[in-house]
């Protein structure tokens, strides 16, 4: 049994393993949904989701708050949002840090802020909000991004810090994330990880990525690459133990084994500090 | 200089993200002109993000028209639905729902297209529709029906079709050449909804479609035993209502009275 403090780790619950969760047994401390899939009135996929959370503490990640809109918030999304919370009873609710919904258009994709004051104003209006209306903490994740604008008055760590700061919300780490943005950006990601305020964080994605024509692809469908190991052992290694790892695959999805493999390294990386073949 | 320290628009963070949707959604060059960026090389990426996202969700939504008007067809349509169409809601299902009419615009000879994609996003609803207990068959003993009243379970919806779009449908999903579009034959009324997790249609009779749109707002058995007393005599009437309630049993189109 895991103590309450040693770090927990779990997958994201996919397609392709519907079944392996629902008929076996799966070594795993939790699992990650997206929450949006599962904010349909009824059918099979709120079956599964109560199925699996039967067996397993559940992390509901969404795609869709749009926590940065100068708009503001969603207060039907939220409310629908909360209405699958109260249902799973989730160990965290989480969304990144990005802006998805402008003027009645919804991109589908995380689209990236720019790292102002007025833009620190806005989402920090919007996360007061969106916890109010959720009736618990928010969890907000680093984006990986492909753009950086000009007068940026902090840099991305200063802006998580600032908002971790001003409204009490969690922080996921993707530490993919910090790596592609690291890279397209040209900034240290040991920076980074000295500037966010680390016991602010409830939970970190591992993930891969894809090297674009100039730039690091944020796919999340490959295995994840040693460069991103090598960071989150750094991470690990200045964090408190209570925090949920998770490898986080969204396309070209493996056998549930292979995934399994990938959370044993993690699971040896935070024990060790390093995988075991290291 | 005088003290005017004002940023180009009231709202700088809502301008910018008016023009990114600009670029986005029109492909607006002056709005990405006007984006406030330090490097423009990753504005492609999001452009190509947000197409990809739309064109995988329209694919992953119509599988059987695609497979009706083949892959070249419908990504064409798809592309000129995610050109005239931006989507609206948080969530993917809702963009799906425009594209019949897209395709009932763009293949006006081929009305069996855009039938199919209706038949599948009918489905797709059904598929996620609200749960509720139905009644069956070993149900029917226990239950007033006196004084009980018949209704369709949440996930039944109604379908007019102009083709044989139904059956292309089932053709496809057995993997078979599906028939030749059939456009004559008038109206083809369906009801579908969800059996358990089984997401099912059938045709309905003229019996059917005078009585079952009833149901979708509840019609007490005894009312439609009369009815039916009175149009086919005793005998008739009484058995065609017991035919009926056995039928749409078995085949989980009712909510139970009771639950």
């Amino acid at each position: 049994m895991t103590s309450p403090l040693a770090p927990r780790f779990g997958l994201g619950l996919r397609k392709p393993h519907y079944h392996d969760f629902l008929e076996g047994d799966v070594p795993v401390d939790f699992v990650e949904v997206i929450s949006e899939n599962f904010m349909v009135p009824g059918g099979r996929p709120r079956d599964v989701l109560r199925r699996v959370r039967e067996k397993h503490p559940v992390a509901l990640h969404g795609v869709s708050m749009s926590i940065g809109s100068a708009d503001g918030i969603d207060r039907d999304y939220l409310l629908r949002l909360r209405a699958l919370a109260d249902e799973v009873e989730p160990m965290l609710v989480s969304d990144h840090l990005c802006w998805t919904r402008t003027g009645g258009f919804n991109s589908h994709d995380l689209l990236p802020l720019p790292y102002t004051e007025e833009a620190l104003d806005v989402v920090c209006r919007n996360v007061d909000r969106a916890q109010d209306i959720l009736r618990r903490a928010l969890v907000i994740e680093n984006p990986s991004s492909y753009l950086a604008f000009t007068g940026a008055e902090m840099t991305e760590w200063e802006f998580i810090a600032a908002l971790c700061q001003r409204t009490g919300c969690g922080l996921l780490l993707d530490v993919n994330n910090i790596h592609v943005s690291a890279v397209n950006h040209g900034f240290d990601a040991h920076a980074y990880v000295a500037g966010v305020p680390l016991e602010q964080v409830r939970q970190i994605h591992l993930a891969g990525h894809t090297q674009g024509r100039e730039l690091l692809i944020d796919t999340h469908d490959q295995p994840v690459p040693d460069p991103v190991w090598a960071l989150f052992g750094t991470v690990m290694r200045k964090l408190g133990t209570d925090v949920a790892v998770m490898i986080e695959r969204d396309d070209n999805i493996p056998p549930l084994a292979d995934l399994l493999d990938e959370l044993d390294v993690a699971r040896s990386i935070a024990r060790n500090g390093s995988p075991a073949w290291a | 200089m005088g003290l005017n320290t004002t940023k180009p628009h009231a709202n700088s963070l809502g301008a910018m993200q008016a023009d990114f949707r600009r670029w986005l959604a029109e492909a607006d060059e002056s709005a990405a002109e006007r984006l406030p960026l330090a490097d423009r090389r990753g504005l492609s990426v999001y452009q190509n993000n947000y197409r990809a996202q739309l064109m995988d969700c329209l694919e992953a939504s119509y599988p059987q028209t695609l497979a009706l008007i083949g892959a070249d067809a419908f990504r064409s349509a798809a592309a000129h639905h995610v050109d005239a169409v931006p989507p609206h809601s948080w969530t993917l299902d809702e963009y799906a729902e425009g594209l019949p009419g897209t395709l009932a615009a763009l293949f006006p000879d081929q009305p069996e297209a855009a039938d199919l994609a209706r038949l599948e996003l009918a489905l797709a609803e059904a598929f996620v529709a609200p749960d509720a207990p139905a009644l069956s068959l070993a149900d029917i003993p226990d239950v007033a029906w006196d004084t009980a009243t018949l209704r369709l379970v949440p996930s039944a919806t109604f379908l007019a079709l102009s083709t044989n779009a139904a059956d292309i449908w089932a053709a496809l999903n057995r993997e078979e050449t599906p028939p030749a579009a059939d456009h004559d034959g008038g109206v083809r009324a369906l009801i579908l909804w969800r059996h358990d997790f089984t997401c099912c249609f059938q045709l309905m009779d003229a019996q059917e479609a005078a009585l079952l749109p009833r149901l979708a707002t509840g019609l007490r058995f005894e009312t439609m035993c009369e009815e039916l007393v009175e149009a086919l005599g005793p005998d008739h009437g009484i058995a065609l209502a017991g035919e009926l309630l056995a039928r749409w049993s078995q085949a989980g189109l009712l909510r139970h009275p009771d639950r």
